[in-house]
């Protein structure tokens, strides 16, 4: 017989000396890691919303754009906002169904076909694109023909995104149960039929709130604006025809400005515009935790 | 590659074999579907096209001139270097400030906090994303920068003339600067490397972990031995992809930057990047300067599009590794 060794209770104490320590000092550092994050962020917010609030009035969110040498109780960002809402409208319009009709390609038709492989991978990738490439990219084969317009910047902020929509729709059509699928085609009904009334409708609440996500990104984005639609100040209601304003292109005029009034309406501008980022976020949490069946 | 394939549930096996013929809208339906997934890759194919096309005129009357220097309209001259180094050179701050950051949080997330913690913190970390491009700029510009251009004063007095920090430190120095940009970079950049790391190193097997942890492995040890080897491919993608992401991003930079076309080794001194200058100089260009900032964006898409096609190709390998095929 093999001699047993007497049983000892092991130590299940915490180890003593470098040990313990160097355990402490990373678990620390993990903790700071997210505290140096929480700094910038409570900063950024405190001072946009210090400076911005006290200019927000009903009067500035609806009157039109001063010169910026206006002192700051002059004018407002009317003509931005509405021009804000044309463009990102007209860009989720274009976006949210084509990435749609996308994702079900990839998960319903494609399967692990090579060339749904192909579309997905660089679909993924094509979310890394800059954003200023999207707008020299419409400005070379839109603007250059058809001159600057609302409609120039919803291609663009549509560029960007269309791959989120596609990424986030193909998660959620993952999701879906086949036995769902396979329940409709038993009693007859043909593949596209199935995709629109059974997988879209199971899927929607994770489709909207990604949608919705999307749609806070483009609405933030700047740069491929720029060379779309010809920042002015005026007023443009007609988003298909002449040069158009938004938000994130006014605060970028006005960050540059020397004029003190021009300034405290780019702080104005810039509340206005996280809130509304904010507010898509907040509703896209909101659909996912009331209307999404399946969850990862 | 047909278009139409029978499509594998759909068909019906059974004595009578039911119509084969599918409904033109059952058809039809399936060709929409499948151009609007190919739309992603026409817009890729032409984006590439039309900014080359757009940019030829530089690529031709330049040569490898490009790679010079020496940008100065009011010359004629557009070399590209200039820009190609700022870039790279916000690009690593950005990278050396988010990373650590990014993977603290990504493994306190995973390996620290209960559950319920870890959503609350994975929001407020989101909101660093959601907050835009351009109110980073304007506060970076009228708050930070010159918050921060007295600590870089301090910094460059104390360094000045040391070896190696000296010219790295060292003043000249200004508010919007490299270093400025490096680090509203690094904050726009935390929540995706965080996010894709967090995903990478939740696959590590519960089992591997467990078993580091029975052997008696403290905390620490047990990420050095169990995690570390097995998401450390993954984390490296997430990287590439936030470089990815610090390289294109244009706004806030283009507010922070300084804007002044210069190479030098002073990370404090004012600087340019690439879509820093596309974006303040293509507005009042035209002619050969036009096609100069498009070639600089027909770089700066190939640069970028280099690196995600690589980050994606390894987060998608270790992911597959993931699902064990």
């Amino acid at each position: 017989m093999a001699v047993v060794a007497e049983y000892q209770q092991p130590d299940l104490r915490e180890p003593k000396g470098w040990r313990r320590t160097s355990n402490r000092i990373v678990t620390a550092l993990m903790v700071l890691a997210f505290v140096l994050v929480i700094i910038p962020l409570g900063f950024v917010l405190f001072t946009v919303i210090a400076k911005g609030v006290s200019i927000i009035s009903w009067s500035f969110l609806t009157s039109s754009i001063p010169p910026q040498v206006a002192p700051a109780n002059v004018g407002g960002i009317g003509p931005a906002i509405l021009g804000t809402i044309e463009i990102v409208a007209l860009a989720t319009v274009l976006a949210v169904p084509l990435g749609i009709l996308g994702a079900i390609y990839l998960n319903e038709y494609g399967g692990k076909n090579w060339l749904a492989a192909l579309i997905g991978f660089f679909s993924d990738v094509m979310t890394g694109v800059p954003s200023i490439i999207m707008g020299l990219f419409i400005f070379s084969i839109w603007v250059l023909h058809f001159g600057y317009s609302g409609l120039a910047g919803a291609f663009a902020l549509g560029c960007l995104m269309l791959p989120v929509v596609i990424r986030s729709t193909y998660e959620m059509l993952r999701l879906v149960p086949d036995s769902l699928r396979e329940g409709s085609y038993a009693v007859g009904a043909t593949k596209a039929r199935v995709t629109m009334t059974v997988v879209l409708p199971a899927a929607i609440g994770g489709i909207v709130s990604g949608a919705l996500l999307a749609v806070a990104r483009a609405a933030g984005e700047t740069a491929p604006l720029l060379f779309t639609i010809a920042t002015v100040t005026a007023a443009n209601p007609n988003v298909f025809k002449g040069a158009n304003t938004a938000l994130p292109a006014l605060i970028f005029t006005n960050a540059s400005s020397p004029y003190a009034g021009a300034e405290q309406r780019g702080w104005g501008a810039a509340l206005t515009l996280i809130v509304i980022c904010f507010v898509l976020m907040i509703v896209a949490r909101f659909v996912t935790a009331r209307f999404a069946r399946f969850s990862r | 590659m047909s278009t139409v394939t029978q499509a594998g549930p759909a068909a019906p096996a059974g004595p009578a074999p039911l119509s084969e013929r599918r409904p033109l809208g059952d058809r039809g339906f399936q060709v929409l579907a499948l151009a609007c997934g190919l739309l992603v890759l026409v817009i890729l194919v032409l984006i590439a096209v039309s900014t080359t096309q757009q940019a030829s005129s530089w690529f031709t009357t330049e040569g490898t001139k490009i790679f010079t220097s020496n940008w100065d309209p009011t010359t004629g001259n557009y070399g590209a270097l200039t820009f190609i180094y700022g870039t790279a050179i916000t690009a690593v701050i950005a990278l050396v400030l988010a990373v650590p950051v990014s993977v603290g949080i990504a493994l306190l997330l995973t390996e620290v906090v209960p559950y319920r913690w870890s959503r609350p913190i994975v929001y407020v970390v989101d909101l660093l994303a959601v907050v835009p491009s351009v109110v980073w700029g304007l506060w970076g510009i009228l708050v930070f920068a010159p918050w921060v251009a007295h600590i870089y004063a301090h910094i460059g007095n104390v360094l000045n003339g040391v070896w190696v920090l000296g010219p790295l430190f060292g003043p000249p120095t200004s508010g919007a600067s490299f270093f400025t940009a490096g680090i509203i970079l690094a904050f726009m950049i935390t929540p995706i490397v965080t996010s894709l790391s967090r995903e990478v190193i939740a696959t590590v097997p519960a089992i591997d972990k467990e078993g580091a942890y029975a052997l008696g492995a403290t905390r620490l040890e047990m990420i050095r031995g169990a995690v570390w080897p097995h998401s450390q491919g993954g984390v490296v993608g997430a990287v590439l992809l936030g470089l990815g992401r610090a390289m294109g991003e244009t706004i806030a930079v283009a507010l922070v930057i300084g804007s002044s076309p210069v190479i030098t080794s002073h990370l404090f001194a004012p600087g340019y990047n690439m879509p820093a200058v596309i974006a303040n100089e293509f507005g009042e260009s035209f002619g050969l300067q036009r096609a100069a900032l498009m070639g600089i964006g027909v770089l700066l898409f190939a640069f970028t599009i280099i690196i995600n096609i690589i980050a994606r190709g390894i987060v998608e390998r270790s992911a597959r590794r993931k699902r064990g095929a």
